[in-house]
């Protein structure tokens, strides 16, 4: 992905950014400046938990051109403890091993590069446990 | 409000269509409704393609098929909405009508799929490209998370999923436009090449060329053209959150229950009142979700309506009588326009060997992404 809009999610993928709605309580990942919920536009920056567990998965076995190298990959839908979901990998582990409701625990990865000669592009991937 | 009444429809076949142009299967599709639709001129026109630009790096394309149509300098414009574009234009030209902005107006939807884009990726850029994409998820992958949820809460399995994808061919195997028009089994489909566990390339709608058109207008003038009456007597549309992860429910495709009961609210009737419907197949596991959003069944139920053969033709409620995307084709654009002339075959009781017995209320329902959009329409004939 461009380096530009890269650098702008670094903060969310990184260090797990969130914002809370001062006034409702919601927390939203990635931060918004609007609250769907209340329409408040007051937040307090937050750190997510690092902890959930799975809400559904998949293994993708046709990837787009990027992931190629690494099929078959596990993708889930996760919920943390402090009740945000997210969409990461699910890494170090095999397709048999995902199960829904499985604890998972959010880890520091490497998870695409652009091209060959491009930047590197980190994030937070998923393990079991 | 106008009454607004469906007139014209044509379409193109559904598959790879190499040696046609995008501006070619459009006008072909168009003409073939003019044609239908025995009128003189057109007043304005709404051409749904979801990314025109990315397939052959065309965008622009409301003023390039208003030339092409030879109705250039009358008002054009794509609309846009992922593969729900085809029924957010209708959408547009229901409005024009029944406002009185234009008495007859084209609504149409195109895409060329095969010219040799990266499908994959163009496709993906319906979905969340910074939360979901860049952790290498793609459309199959999303609708087999769905998939996956569904098999645990409600005790469905991947046999029910290709019970779906058997009936739809069987269906699109009577459709002259379909793409494909050979039956196939269950084991087809359960041996197929697994894409998203546990979604295959036959639970999945194919890649495709191909676009369709109607032309709509005031129930004054459909009268006076003598064809038969097909109102447009319900139009609903919803959004949603983009990415699957951010929903309250996963199982839960809002956009496409809130879509519905605006149609349904406007037309003055209830599910059961429905007798057939073309809904958004893109997935097998979309065509049961969309079922109970609709509220042709409870939730949690529409894989049992399926296994006792209601979805069929001669079923209770047949589901996709032209195929569906599964086996009709999906060139994303075109696909909620191509429902709606499947349904006003049906109410015309032009459809041949698909025909649905006593077809008098039928039900058109367009999704765009993983449910991030859906637009609903209910027609009469009358
Ligand atoms: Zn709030």
């Amino acid at each position: 992905m461009p380096s530009p809009r890269y650098t702008r999610e670094m903060p969310q993928r990184y260090r797990l950014e969130a914002n809370k709605c001062k006034k409702c309580g919601k927390i939203f990942f990635p931060p918004r400046l609007i609250c769907s919920n209340c329409k408040s536009r007051e937040f307090e920056k937050i750190k997510l938990s690092e902890e959930g567990k799975i809400v559904t998965y998949t293994t993708i076995r046709v990837a787009p051109d990027q992931f190629n190298t690494q099929v078959p990959y596990n993708v889930a839908i996760i919920e943390l403890k402090d009740g945000v979901r997210l969409m990461a990998q699910v890494v170090d582990c095999k397709p048999e091993d995902m199960g829904i409701g499985k604890p998972v625990k959010l880890v520091f990865r490497k998870v695409q590069e652009e091209g060959a000669a491009g930047i590197i592009c980190y994030g937070y991937k998923a393990i079991l446990g | 409000m106008r009454e607004v009444a469906v007139i014209g429809i044509g379409m193109t076949k559904f598959g790879e269509l190499w040696t046609k142009s995008l501006r070619d299967i459009f006008v072909e599709a168009a003409l073939k409704a003019v044609d239908d639709a025995n009128v003189d001129h057109i007043d304005a026109m709404y051409v749904g393609s979801m990314t025109p630009g990315l397939f052959v790096g065309q965008e622009h394309i409301g003023a390039l098929m208003a030339d092409y149509l030879g109705i250039a300098p009358i008002p054009a414009l794509r609309v846009e909405s992922a593969c729900a574009s085809g029924g957010f234009a209708l959408r547009q030209a229901f409005i024009d009508v029944a406002s009185g902005m234009n008495d007859i107006v084209l609504a149409g939807g195109v895409e060329k799929m095969t010219d040799g884009a990266d499908v994959t990726y163009a496709l993906s850029t319906a979905a969340d490209q910074e939360y979901e994409c860049y952790h290498g998820i793609t459309f199959p992958g999303l609708y087999a998370m769905i998939a996956n949820l569904y098999f645990q809460r409600y005790g469905a399995t991947r046999r029910h999923l290709a019970m779906v994808a058997v009936k739809n061919h069987k269906n699109g195997s009577l459709n002259p436009n379909a793409q494909f028009q050979s039956e196939i089994t269950i084991d087809d489909v359960l041996n197929a090449t697994m894409v998203a566990d546990p979604i295959t390339v036959m639970d999945s709608s194919p890649v495709s060329d191909g676009a369709a058109c109607v032309i709509v207008t005031t129930i004054d003038i459909a009268k006076k053209l003598g064809k038969p009456m097909i109102k447009i007597i319900g139009s609903g549309a919803a959004t949603d959150t983009i990415a699957l992860h951010q929903r309250k429910d996963i199982l839960s495709l809002d956009a496409v229950r809130v879509a519905g009961e605006r149609a349904y609210k406007m037309a003055g009737i209830k599910p059961s009142d429905i007798n057939f419907a073309e809904v958004h197949d893109c997935f097998t596991i979309a065509e049961l979700c969309i079922m109970e959003e609709l509220g042709f069944c409870d939730r949690g139920k529409a894989y049992q309506l399926v296994e006792k053969g209601e979805t069929a033709l001669e079923g209770k409620i047949p589901i996709n009588p032209s195929g569906g995307l599964k086996s009709k084709g999906h060139p994303v654009g075109a696909t909620g326009i191509a429902q709606v002339v499947e349904v006003v075959e049906q109410l015309r009781g032009t459809a041949g060997k698909r025909q649905v017995k006593n077809a008098k209320i039928g039900l058109t329902q367009n999704m765009g992404g993983s449910g991030a959009s859906s637009v609903v329409h209910i027609f009469k004939s009358e």
